[in-house]
């Protein structure tokens, strides 16, 4: 038995005990088993990591088969894991942010009545998603991929009681599966090209299969570009992440930070090689990752349900690091996703925190004045919407942010438009988590706090907020200080970035500036002059301009009125089966052809006396 | 007289016990789809064998050949053993239902 099978077994194991006996267990037993195992398996994570960094050997793979799951023929597809530097750095987030998270819900989720169905939910994303990362094979990958998908959804319509989250629930399962799909039929079509699901093998046998630009690598790596999309809320499958936010905000938490929307990245990452050989699969991530984070940024900046403007910035953060994988940088994305999972669960778990002691307000503007009220959710808070914002030089956010901008420029596949876009994106994240802040704890107090916050949400806040600020330290820009550890740990498993030019300086600076501009405009808007934006808002334009925006540029509209309701039309028209129906009248002409000959058998001797009769005498006048 | 000699009998034309054998057959016919009582039912299925063995044994005759007769043989053994088995049914029917009337026997049918 290898130690890596404890790390997604604990999480299964927590989830086969509660939902079997989570019903006979006590409160403090459910959230001992379910945190319990998440914590465990996080820390056997961190001893692995220690394990890589002490060997120093980059390209250090660990693989271990449990058993075989299937063979038929020449596929045979083992129950494989294999881990290398981007899995454990995957893994590390997964179980050390999922831990956190667990940790914080314990308190969070005390009263609900749900309690030990929260917890068998939990550990079974966090195991899934970590099936998905360890995976050696792709239909290992898929099974993890799969099982996220099932528990997105069993946790967005966790309080299913009311219709409008089952609805939501529903929307993350269905337009994620679009994605899904994609991602089988790439997979399909990769096995048909090469026979093999291993995922080493494809990496190996992939450049010298295919030709470079060819179709038929395009047409793979698009498909897997699909269903990253669908995962990781890309335009224009991005509408079901807002409405995610009916779960919990500990789901929300893990689905945008540890889990779910990162497989996407990961995906990607992993199967870099295919998208290197395709120029045009790369250059297509790249725009829309470019285009992601514009369109969602903005629609960020107008929100007023403070977990749909989390959402939205997640949606513009995952933006960021498509940009990042479509020119090529792809450690600046793991590491844009490193420092983001910890700001953004922070977020996300501070922003729980608010909801709860403001009696369940998410209103924005109707919070306010928290600053005093609750302190340690004000600075932790602080720390990660400053991450967001990529304060310069002191939050995590800015070091990988930073990255990618840089490389959005000076990369082979980089351009200008890019990197505009990013700059641009920059601006806006500064603009919106400057307003965030000044909204909920600054001004005048709107809403009473009930609750205070125990020391099971503050402390995991805390921890969070530290690593939001010094998890960016681990990679500095090359002019500044030579420090590259997170991009030397990845150097084995994913190849460096090939630059154009060298230098970064006055890219940085463009990037430091906007981002310093995006705050500022926050803080004249939203705390020196209230009053333009009042202007603003009773302006006919700028009104339409923002309920568009507000509507997430129409998005889920569209949707609607050009998809949804044509199928709605359709299957309301066909609701009684058309093919169903011709079946159903060769049924009802045989059923009445039958009616007219049994009533020829009537019970009269003549009459069948007479019908031999004439059926003889047809015979013999055929014959004559 | 000419007793001495040998009698002379005229063959009787075939074609004249062939018409003969078809007149009982058409009887026989009316009285099965005509009669009410099943006796007279059988009886008349027992003229239209009859009337089938006389076809063959004429057919016979004409042809010179003894497959006519043999086949006559047949006949009559497949009559008795229809005899004996319908008149078994008919005292059966009579015992059960209390008539000989094939318009009232008619529960056999699809409801």
């Amino acid at each position: 038995m290898n130690e890596l099978a404890f790390i997604p077994a604990l999480p299964l194991l927590g989830f086969l005990v509660l939902s079997l006996g989570g019903r006979s267990l006590s409160r403090n037993a459910v959230a001992c088993v379910g945190a319990g195992s998440v914590c465990i398996a996080a820390g056997l994570t961190i001893t692995l990591c220690v394990q890589y960094l002490q060997g120093g050997n980059a390209a250090r793979v660990d693989e271990w088969v449990a058993w075989r799951w299937f063979a038929s023929g020449p596929l045979a597809v083992p129950v494989g894991f294999r881990v290398d530097a981007l899995s454990l750095v995957f893994m590390f987030i997964i179980t050390f942010v999922g831990a956190l998270i667990h940790l914080y819900s314990t308190a969070f989720m005390r009263d609900d009545r749900g309690y030990a169905r929260f917890f068998a939910c939990m550990n079974l994303f966090v195991c899934a998603m970590l099936i998905l990362v360890m995976a050696g094979n792709l239909v290992l990958l898929y099974l993890g991929w799969e099982g996220v998908g099932l528990c997105s959804y069993l946790l967005i319509g966790f309080w299913y009681e009311t219709p409008a989250n089952c609805a939501a629930a529903n929307k993350a399962f269905l337009i994620t599966r679009i994605g899904d799909t994609a991602l089988l039929i790439g997979m399909f079509l990769l096995f048909r090209e090469l026979g093999t699901f291993d995922i080493a093998g494809i990496l190996q046998a992939s450049p010298g299969h295919f030709a470079a630009a060819s179709p038929i690598i395009t047409a793979i790596a698009l498909l897997f570009l699909a269903g990253g999309m669908g995962k990781s809320a890309q335009l224009p499958l991005q509408t079901w992440l807002p409405d995610a936010m009916a779960g919990p905000s500990p789901v929300s938490a893990l689905i945008h930070a540890a889990t779910m929307v990162t497989a996407g990245v990961y995906l990607i990452a992993r199967m870099h090689v295919l998208f290197q050989l395709s120029p045009a699969a790369m250059t297509v991530t790249a725009l829309i990752g470019a285009l992601t984070l514009l369109v969602a940024g903005c629609s960020a900046m107008v929100q007023t349900d403070i977990k749909r403007i989390l959402a939205y910035s997640t949606i513009s953060q995952l933006g960021y690091m498509f940009l990042a994988l479509g020119v090529g940088a792809w450690s600046a994305a793991i590491f844009h996703f490193f420092t983001h999972a910890f700001f953004k669960a922070l977020l996300f778990l501070a922003a729980g925190a608010v909801i709860e002691a403001l009696h369940h307000e998410h209103n924005v503007f109707r919070m306010g004045g928290l600053r005093h009220r609750l302190p340690i959710v004000y600075w932790t808070f602080l720390a990660g919407a400053a991450s967001l914002a990529a304060l310069p030089l002191v939050t995590a956010g800015f070091f990988s942010k930073d990255q990618i901008l840089g490389y959005a420029l000076s990369a082979e596949d980089g351009n200008a438009v890019l990197w505009l876009s990013g700059i641009a994106g920059a601006l806006i994240t500064a603009f919106y988590s400057t307003r965030l802040i000044l909204v909920v704890f600054w001004g005048e107090a709107k809403t009473p706090v009930t609750r205070v916050p125990g020391r099971w949400i503050t402390v995991p806040l805390i921890i969070l907020a530290f690593f939001s600020i010094t998890a960016g330290f681990l990679e500095w820009p090359r002019d500044l200080l030579d420090v590259q550890l997170f991009s030397g740990l990845l150097r084995g498993v994913l190849p460096a970035t090939t630059t154009r030019y060298q230098g970064e300086g006055g890219a940085q600076l463009t990037a430091v500036i906007a981002t310093l501009a995006g705050i500022f405009t926050g803080f004249q808007l939203y705390y020196r002059r209230p009053a333009l934006l009042q202007r603003w808002r009773r302006g006919r334009l700028t009104a339409a301009g923002r309920q568009f925006l507000l509507d997430g540029w129409k998005f889920d509209v569209v949707y609607d009125r050009f998809i949804v309701r044509p199928f709605v039309y359709l299957t309301r028209v066909n609701r009684s089966d058309l093919f169903d129906s011709l079946y159903g009248a060769l049924v009802r002409a045989m059923q009445e052809g039958n009616r007219q000959l049994s009533r020829t058998q009537n019970g009269s001797l003549r009459w069948y006396a007479v019908g031999v009769l004439v059926g003889m005498l047809y015979i013999i006048a055929l014959l004559l | 007289m000419r007793s001495n000699k040998k009698k002379y009998m005229p063959p009787v034309n075939s074609h004249t016990v062939l018409v003969v054998a078809a007149i009982l057959f058409a009887l026989g016919l009316c009285g099965v789809l005509t009669r009410k009582n099943v006796l007279f039912i059988l009886i008349s299925i027992e003229i239209m064998l009859n009337a089938a063995g006389l076809a063959f044994v004429a057919a016979g005759a004409k042809w010179r050949q003894p497959d006519g007769q043999a086949m006559f043989l047949f006949i009559l053994a497949m009559a008795a053993a229809e005899v004996s088995v319908g008149l078994a049914l008919v005292m059966q029917i009579y015992h059960q239902h209390k008539t000989m009337d094939v318009g009232d026997l008619n529960k056999l049918k699809d409801e």
